[in-house]
């Protein structure tokens, strides 16, 4: 497919970064409000369970805007791909909609209807789970590689079920929830507290071990992923993600153990963050991985400019704002909210 | 092969409007609802009378659970283009992505961001900002609507673009993209529908809670404002329609064809059918009750006008007639409806009678969930109008969809059907429960010293009504 002009290159390459950019605010931020959602049967109903609830109650559904900018702009950016990606994980696309639904309204109702609050309290871990789970499948079926056939899906409707994509499935589950557990670490105080830490301790090492897992699974996957990793010379800036993955868990562990309340947090986002940067060097410049570039799939420049025209103001414009709702619920949760 | 790909197109179809028929009543609502919240604010501030912001209060907690319900359903449709319609968004993606882009952006955000403010902040920010939240909540679902409504005239009626050569439609010209011929009135029909849908909710808990209790000045103020909205927006979105129509003629005339049950040409004045049964196999409307040429009269201005029918189209891009037929006549007698009860209230009002008309409440409350039917039918008639084409006279329906199979659409089809009416039917149970509950004189407001969230649903002890009631007792 013929490449424009150095414009076109340019960006697809500026809106691949602010589609990553959206995804991974999304990851980060829904991340942690998921993840307390998964850690609710490790909480004890009444306080602990409604200070860990008041802690992400602000700022869920703010959290949750960004999965609609990450599917919205790919449908606009990159349209060949949208239309590619959506199919192919049709089954789990779903499956997370569904959960997010589920846990959306169960996190409102438990407060109206105090009667079937326990029921609800499983609705919320559930759909938690639904949708934790099938993020990471995606990303692991994305990985794997998706059939494509002219301008659209080619595979078959289980394609998307292996080994490695429930290894990612599982493994975007406990990430979460250590990211759940640290930020109760660091927004709650008392049993909640102590409880998150030591449930933060093990998913850690869960952690660790999963993020090991995987990648030690990608590579094999396909030859571009080993090149992209073990090239020469790129490898001496592609072997400093691993290496600063361990550094970072010695420090989490470490800031942990000291009984922190902010470090934790910030550390698991730190190897949220490597993670991250890992997939890119695994994937980058495609976007339906192996199989089509972000050129390839790029609407064309005339699109691009109308919306990054809009995007380069009303983006930080979001950024402050959201930054400023998290300042003005920083600190400390109680029971009975903010007075 | 074609049977299944044919089932999964009708899954595919009976899905996407499944969940957007969902969607599209709680932001109809919640457009004219933030509207209404800013007018109160505005009005509060104004006066300083306390049933304004009484009144705000008690709808402030109502809307905090349509918008809610709202978000979630909307998210599945950002989503749904690409699972559903996978050939239709690689084709429309350069076009209507970066509308539907903006649509996220500027409203979405706007409305979530300072929704925030509008829901808790009174206390912190002051009366001015706080004004200011509720201005740009309303403004903001505004925004939606304008880029939403800017992206399905597209499909309509589309212009401004060029086709490159993987077939995709690409943009040549935005501002004819963005304000093709449909669009302005399509606007401006939509919108005024939202008001009409919020009156006639407002009004009908305000009737119901005046035939209990005659004096209540909240019940009062809220029956009084949604009736002064219906009887100056009826006949307004009346004529707004008309122009619709005749603007739906010149582009798509076979829609107003299926709309009118025009199967034959009239050359010398065309029949208004007022009802009948449509027979498409045999193309005909039976038991047809109509008035002679009064639809020439309607639609070209004259008697005489000659109209033509579905006889001058292709079979094959006829849309199914006795749908657009049959929910274009629902949205019309509705609408007369409104505009009775609004003309019922200007008559009540004049003769000083208006909180002491039992009937006139009784109908009011009647015609409460009227707005959500009409804004339904009135879009089954142009969504099933522009069929057979999801881009009308260039792009299939059967050229749009996904390569799907048909029990994968169905699952998910039944499991979105069980969600959405367990999850969304709580959340209407919860709303009609809010609406029960009569405005009192000092509204409890979303109170601090309760969990405190940005946006979405109030926890359940700042909207208990019997906690502040029982005091009284």
């Amino acid at each position: 497919m013929p490449v424009d002009l150095g414009l076109s290159l340019d960006l697809s390459v500026v809106w691949a970064f602010v589609i990553a950019f959206a995804v991974f605010a999304y990851v980060v931020m829904d991340g942690f409000d998921l993840g307390v959602g998964l850690l609710f049967p490790g909480l004890r109903p009444g306080e602990e369970r409604d200070t860990a609830m008041n802690s992400i109650a602000p700022v869920w559904d703010g959290n949750e805007t960004w999965l609609i900018l990450g599917g919205g702009g790919l449908f606009a950016a990159f349209p060949l791909a949208y239309a590619i990606i959506l199919p192919a994980l049709y089954a789990p696309i779903i499956a997370m909609l569904l959960g997010l639904i589920f846990r959306g309204v169960a996190f409102e109702f438990r407060w109206r209807d105090p009667r079937h609050r326990a029921a609800w309290d499983v609705a919320f871990t559930g759909g938690s789970l639904v949708a934790a789970l099938a993020q990471g499948i995606t990303l692991g079926a994305l990985l794997q590689g998706i059939a494509v056939a002219g301008r659209g899906y080619g595979g078959g409707w289980w394609d998307w079920l292996t080994p490695f994509s429930l290894l990612t499935g599982v493994s975007l589950v406990v990430g979460y929830a250590l990211l759940g557990a640290t930020w109760l670490v660091m927004r709650t105080e008392g049993t909640t507290r102590i409880h998150a830490r030591r449930m933060a301790f093990r998913l850690g090492v869960a952690t660790v071990t999963c993020i090991g897992l995987v990648s030690a699974a990608t590579p094999f996957l396909d030859a571009t992923y080993a090149g992209r990793w073990f090239a020469w010379p790129s490898v001496l800036l592609t072997a400093q993600v691993p290496l600063l993955v361990v550094v970072g868990a010695a420090l989490f562990f470490r800031a942990l153990a000291r009984d922190a309340d902010r470090a934790p947090f910030l550390l698991a986002l730190g190897l949220f963050a490597l993670s991250y940067i890992g997939l890119g060097i695994s994937i980058f410049p495609d976007i339906v991985p192996g199989r089509v570039t972000i050129w390839e799939a790029a609407s064309p420049p005339f699109s691009q400019i109308f919306m990054l025209v809009g995007a380069s103001v009303l983006i930080p414009v979001i950024l402050a704002y959201t930054a400023y709702a998290y300042w003005v619920f920083r600190g400390k949760v109680g029971t009975e909210g903010y007075h | 092969m074609y049977l299944a790909s044919l089932d999964a197109l009708v899954l595919a179809r009976a899905q996407f409007g499944f969940t957007v028929a969902f969607h599209i009543v709680f932001p109809a609502f919640s457009i004219g609802l933030a509207s209404y919240l800013a007018v109160l604010e505005g009005l509060w501030l104004a006066t300083g009378r306390a049933v304004y912001i009484n009144l705000f209060k008690y709808w402030l907690k109502i809307f905090a659970v349509a918008f809610a319900m709202g978000v979630v359903s909307g998210i599945v449709m950002s989503y749904q283009f690409g699972t559903n319609w996978s050939v239709y968004s690689d084709k429309t993606g350069p076009v209507l992505g970066p509308m539907m882009a903006y649509e996220v952006l500027s409203a979405f955000f706007l409305e979530a961001g300072f929704l925030g403010v509008m829901l808790f902040g009174m206390n912190k920010v002051g009366r001015g900002l706080h004004f200011l939240a509720t201005l740009m909540v309303a403004v903001g679902t505004c925004f939606s609507a304008f880029w939403i409504l800017s992206v399905n005239s597209w499909m309509q009626t589309p212009q401004g673009y060029g086709v490159n050569a993987q077939g995709q439609f690409v943009p040549a010209d935005w501002w004819a993209i963005v304000f093709n011929p449909s669009f302005p009135y399509r606007l401006v029909h939509m919108v005024l529908a939202a008001y009409l849908t919020t009156a006639l909710v407002v009004g009908a808990v305000g009737a119901w809670h005046l035939l209990r209790e005659r004096a209540n000045p909240g019940a009062r103020a809220m029956f009084s404002m949604a009736m002064w909205m219906l009887a100056c927006v009826a006949p307004l979105q009346i004529l707004a329609g008309d122009a619709h129509g005749l603007n739906t003629l010149e582009h798509q005339p076979a829609k107003v064809m299926a709309m009118e049950g025009h199967f034959q040409s009239h050359p010398d004045g065309a029949p208004l059918i007022l009802f009948g049964l449509p027979d498409e196999e045999a193309a005909t409307v039976r038991y047809a009750l109509q008035v002679p040429k009064l639809s020439s009269l309607i639609l070209q201005h004259s008697l005489d006008a000659p109209l033509k029918g579905l006889d001058t189209m292709k079979r094959e891009d006829w849309p199914p007639v006795p749908v657009v037929f049959w929910s274009f006549r629902v949205m019309v007698a509705l609408g007369f409806a409104m505009l009775g009860l609004g003309l019922w209230s200007l008559w009540a009002r004049v003769k000083g009678r208006l909180y002491a008309m039992p009937w006139l409440h009784r109908a009011a409350v009647a015609m409460g969930p009227a707005g959500f039917v009409a804004v339904l039918a009135g879009w089954i008639t142009t969504e099933v109008g522009r069929q057979p084409y999801t881009v009308y006279g260039l792009l299939r329906t059967a050229d749009s969809v996904s390569p799907l199979q048909a029990p994968a659409v169905a699952a998910s089809l039944v499991a979105f059907v069980l969600v959405y009416f367990a999850v969304f039917g709580m959340g209407v149970l919860y709303i009609l429960r809010l609406m029960a509950h009569a405005p009192q004189g000092a509204e409890p407001g979303l109170q601090p010293g309760l969990p405190i969230r940005t946006a979405g649903v109030t926890p359940a002890p700042a909207v208990d009504p019997d906690r502040h009631l029982q005091p009284a007792e």
